[in-house]
């Protein structure tokens, strides 16, 4: 009966943290700018299927997509058998599946413990690779001291997790032989069975080290659960509706700003009386109000694998641009506007801008706009529409673009072309020469 | 166009020239290709000549939406004022803005990229690879150009152009959706590059020199000077050609 009690309670907890720290994160996202992406459901839908459900965009990199996909199986599978613990656990029962499941009951426990050996060497796999083999995706000036030890913290979790399961399931066998009250007889235990002669033979020592690794087990679910809000783990819920909002237009076509169309249109055109939009003041972005709430979703489901960066032409020779670096920045910059709102009200201001505070304009103007970053990403993220949105500011606003660049835009104003040459000489190449 | 226009004919196509096209030397001689190509097989084409602005691509990528809306919108007037329904353009970037970017502003036009062409008359056969120069034994490989492959999913049609002459077609090891950018893309063109360990191009070389390419493949205006620079730049001129797409199908058909 106690230990009922306090198990609805630290799953009651639980649930309530995670669904206030949760909703801090849509609150903040929220915080963006409007964009619809509501159109063509039927694709949507399509694309979240392939890209999130199916992982397509993996499988470039073999060895980590193969690695992932263990624990991604791994991870929904499981679940099924979280679920009859949470009921195990509110009410008492034991293995409450096992009697009307039958047959089918061993059969699951047999893949759930396949799944966990797999997931296990998944984990190990990765930890060789970001912290013996040292890949150099996973390095970079923005996988400072937090994003390295959380992702190293989610592997570790996940290992102690299977390892407590397993040890589990293998007690609970060995009780089950020795039909131990309680202890139903549920099927097989392929895995377990071969680690329970190392268990101890006493039946008490076994109950207690069986409700140990339950408990360890589901309280660590749990944490873990809670620990998602602050971690690149959030990728496992938010790449679901990441990808359904995905972008559907080419990859080359960018946006038409709509409130530079009333303008141009009113400069062309005198009569012209532009639509009252009721569009921003501000032209482009300089702080992360200024995105869009897909923007900040995208940066909340970063995982910081670094595919884009490791694709990057600007970063490949050097440049201090980093696509990941756009998403960390923007997610780290619309989580500190969050804070402020929660702590000091919704008029303070704290003096930062995701511009030169987070980003600065060195990254901004190193993109070639070539999209590599956009294809990389195995949850469609688009690291590209922040930087150009920033370009945006900074020419707009404050007539700050690059010297060469000014010239640029004054010989395509008065010329038509990039270059200094006369419009009246543009048919010249028809003179064979 | 002009004269086309005041004689009251409609071209079946316009083909849209380009900055480059129209002022790079080097450009200046892929246009002159694609007229010659265009001319081969009869199509009734107009150019704008004098009257063709820059499509703003530049501007827009630079972040100067103003202008690039003030030069779309410009060129669209004009293009609607010859009534123009089918476009063909020798660059990438002016490619992808009149397709994608043109049609929010008004200026719906059924566009296509010059590879697009040639694949097209390659499959109607009006164009062979015969009687030009041979390109046997000869490896060739294809530079995808950011705007035409990843940012419009045209991996294709250059390749078929390559695929018809009796050459061997390598791919580089970075190659369609995984291409390397040439490094001009985005304004960077037009300005200085941010300070790094090497230049873009020069790491794009690499690739062409592990193909152990002969020729490289070009479809872009830019992504010819930037190869161009890196070839010469490693010394390699004498055993790497860069080629642009139309350039090769003309020497193949001895146009
Ligand atoms: S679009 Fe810009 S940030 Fe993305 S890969 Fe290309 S150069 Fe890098
Ligand atoms: S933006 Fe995408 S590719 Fe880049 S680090 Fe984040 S999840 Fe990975």
């Amino acid at each position: 009966m106690i230990a009922q009690a306090i198990f609805i309670i630290i799953l009651g907890a639980a649930i309530y943290l995670f669904a206030k720290n949760a909703g801090k994160i849509r609150r903040n996202i929220l915080l963006g700018k409007d964009t619809d992406r509501s159109d063509q459901p039927a694709v949507r839908w399509k694309v979240m299927a392939k890209i999130a459900l199916g992982q397509t965009k993996m499988v470039k990199r073999p060895v980590a997509a193969v690695m992932h996909f263990f624990i991604y199986i791994g991870f929904i599978i499981i679940n099924l058998e979280v679920l009859e613990i949470m009921i195990d656990g509110i009410f008492g029962s034991h293995r409450i599946f096992a009697h009307p499941l039958g047959g089918l009951y061993g059969l699951l426990i047999g893949g759930f413990e396949g799944l966990a050996v797999l997931v296990l060497i998944a984990c190990v796999v990765f930890l060789c690779r970001r912290n013996i083999v040292h890949l150099k995706r996973f390095t970079g000036t923005e996988m400072t001291a937090w994003p390295k030890s959380d992702a190293n913290y989610i592997l570790i979790t996940e290992i102690l997790l299977m390892t407590a399961f397993l040890t589990m399931n293998a007690a609970d066998y060995k009780l089950q032989l020795l039909h131990f009250e309680h202890y139903v007889k549920a099927g097989s235990f392929p895995i377990s069975s071969l680690i329970a002669p190392l268990l101890p033979n006493r039946s008490g020592a076994l109950v207690i080290l069986e409700r140990v690794c339950w408990w360890f087990h589901i309280v660590g679910i749990l944490i873990f659960l809670n620990y998602l809000p602050y971690s690149k783990h959030f990728h496992i819920l938010l790449a679901f509706p990441n990808t359904y909002y995905s972008n559907l237009n080419k990859k080359g076509k960018f946006t038409n700003m709509a409130s530079v169309t009333n303008e141009v249109k009113a400069m062309l055109d005198p009569s012209f009386v532009p639509e009252n939009t009721g569009e921003p003041a501000r032209f482009g972005v300089k702080d992360v109000t200024d995105l869009t709430w897909k923007n900040l979703m995208e940066a909340y489901t970063c995982t910081e694998c670094g595919r884009c960066t490791s694709v990057c032409p600007a970063n490949i020779t050097g440049k201090l641009l980093s696509p990941r670096k756009i998403m960390m920045d923007t997610r780290d910059r619309i989580t500190e506007v969050g804070n402020n709102l929660d702590k000091h009200g919704k008029d303070y201001d704290d003096g930062k801008t995701l511009l030169d505070n987070y980003i600065t304009r060195e990254e901004l103007w190193a993109c070639t706009t070539c999209n590599a970053c956009v294809e990389a990403c195995p949850v469609n993220i688009n690291p590209l529409e922040i930087i150009t949105e920033m370009r945006r500011y900074i020419v707009m606003e404050e007539s700050q673009a690059p010297a060469s660049l000014n010239n640029m835009f004054g010989n395509v104003e008065n010329n038509g072309a990039p270059w200094k040459y006369s419009q009246a000489d543009r048919f010249n190449w028809s003179n064979p020469s | 166009m002009a004269d086309m226009a005041a004689r009251g004919q409609e071209p079946e196509i316009l083909f849209w020239v380009g900055c480059a096209g129209s002022f790079d030397e080097r450009a200046q001689k892929i246009t002159r290709d694609i007229c010659k190509i265009l001319q081969h097989v009869g199509i009734n084409y107009a150019v704008l000549g004098t009257e063709e602005s820059c499509t703003g691509d530049p501007a827009k990528r630079a972040g100067n939406e103003f202008l690039f809306q003030m030069l779309a919108m410009t060129n669209i007037q004009v293009l609607d004022g010859y009534n123009i329904k089918k476009i063909v353009t020798g660059c990438p970037h002016c490619f992808n803005t009149i397709k994608n970017e043109y049609p929010g502003l008004g200026g719906n036009y059924e566009v296509i990229h010059h590879s697009q062409l040639i694949q097209q008359l390659i499959n109607e056969g009006k164009l062979k690879a015969e009687g030009g120069e041979s390109f046997k034994g000869k490896k060739i490989t294809f530079h995808d150009p950011c705007y035409l492959g990843r940012g419009n999913g045209v991996y294709e049609a250059p390749r078929a152009a390559l695929e018809i002459l009796d050459a061997e077609l390598v791919e580089m090891k970075r190659c369609k959706s995984n291409g390397l950018c040439c490094g001009a893309g985005g304004a960077q063109m037009f300005k200085e590059p941010e300070p790094g360990k090497k230049d873009i191009n020069m790491e794009r070389m690499q690739d062409v020199l592990e193909a152990k390419a002969q020729v490289v493949a070009a479809a872009c205006p830019f992504c010819m000077t930037m190869l161009t620079d890196g070839v010469k730049h490693q010394d390699k001129e004498q055993e790497i050609r860069v080629l642009d797409i139309a350039e090769i199908t003309v020497k193949a058909n001895g146009l």
